[in-house]
């Protein structure tokens, strides 16, 4: 059996559940704060 | 140190450059360790190849168990100390490390089929596993309902720190049970891996590890902001 595409599967999976997780928490993040900074300008 | 960081202006402080700092280290030392763990480690002499699926497997497990951790010692010290930080930081691990263990999950599966021939086993260390994704699962949805509902955030509390009793069974399930995942090979004591193979697993574990702590921060600056923000409309509606 090939092992390399179950090496490249699990390291696939890890990076776009990473990337995701990151863009999500600083996208809300940045949403926040934004949020907040409008509402100070007020 | 642990009671002045309570303070949330203080903590903010803190962690805007602490957040950036994380992040770029983290995601430093996971680039090189996956590059050396791919391509500068020679294959097992028994596994072959897919001895590489270690490198991400293994953090991911570290995460899973080092996040619930530290969801139940900041669990602890709001039900005791009352700090204001403890519960937003327990609600901001609570996503990370579901998503670590679901991570450690899948790569396992996918470890599994060309090591044991099977892409699932309901043993001892793969169910207590998968026990713990769904607690996580179960916090979260605990967690958010109470919150909805105004509550003081006691309940998650006392159920971060119920969870914990699934630490000790994940961590012996391999000794207790006799179970086709493999014994501790990195204990205190040593390591059963060879060096030549072992080494790139240090900065997986590091980078990881500082990723992790980069998306708390993220989620705990995203959830004081909300409340600030609310708080302020709150005022602005009243005046």
């Amino acid at each position: 059996m090939n092992p390399w595409p179950f090496v490249i599967a699990a390291y696939s999976v890890t990076f776009v559940v990473g990337a995701s997780v990151l863009a999500a928490s600083w996208i809300s993040m940045r949403r926040a704060e934004r949020r907040l900074e409008d509402l100070k300008r007020r | 140190m642990f009671h002045a960081l309570a303070n949330p202006n203080r903590f903010l402080k803190l962690a805007r450059p602490a957040t950036a700092i994380c992040l770029w280290a983290g995601l430093a030392l996971i680039a090189f360790g996956c590059w050396a763990g791919l391509t500068q480690t020679p294959p097992d002499y028994l596994q072959g190849e897919t001895v590489r699926i270690m490198y991400i497997h293994v953090p991911s497990a570290w995460l899973g168990m080092a996040g619930w951790s530290s969801l139940a010692i900041a669990s602890f010290s709001y039900l005791v100390w009352r700090h204001p930080l403890a519960a937003v930081a327990a609600r901001a691990i609570a996503m990370p490390g579901a998503l670590f263990t679901a991570l450690c999950l899948i790569t396992g599966s996918i470890w599994g089929r060309p090591t044991w021939g099977t892409w699932w086993q309901w043993d001892g260390r793969l169910t207590s596993m998968l026990l713990l994704f769904f607690v996580y699962l179960a916090y979260m949805a605990l967690a958010r309902a109470d919150r909805e509902r105004g509550g003081d955030a006691r309940i998650p509390a006392l159920f971060g720190i119920a969870g914990t009793v699934l630490l000790p069974i994940i961590h012996y399930s391999v000794i207790w049970w006799n179970t086709l995942h493999q014994g501790p090979s990195i204990t205190l004591s040593g390591s059963s891996i060879a060096e030549s193979i072992l080494w790139p697993l240090w900065f997986t574990l590091a980078g990881f590890t500082l990723f992790f702590a980069a998306i708390v921060l993220m989620r705990m600056r995203a959830e004081l902001a909300t409340q600030k923000a609310e708080a302020r409309m709150r005022r602005l509606t009243h005046a």
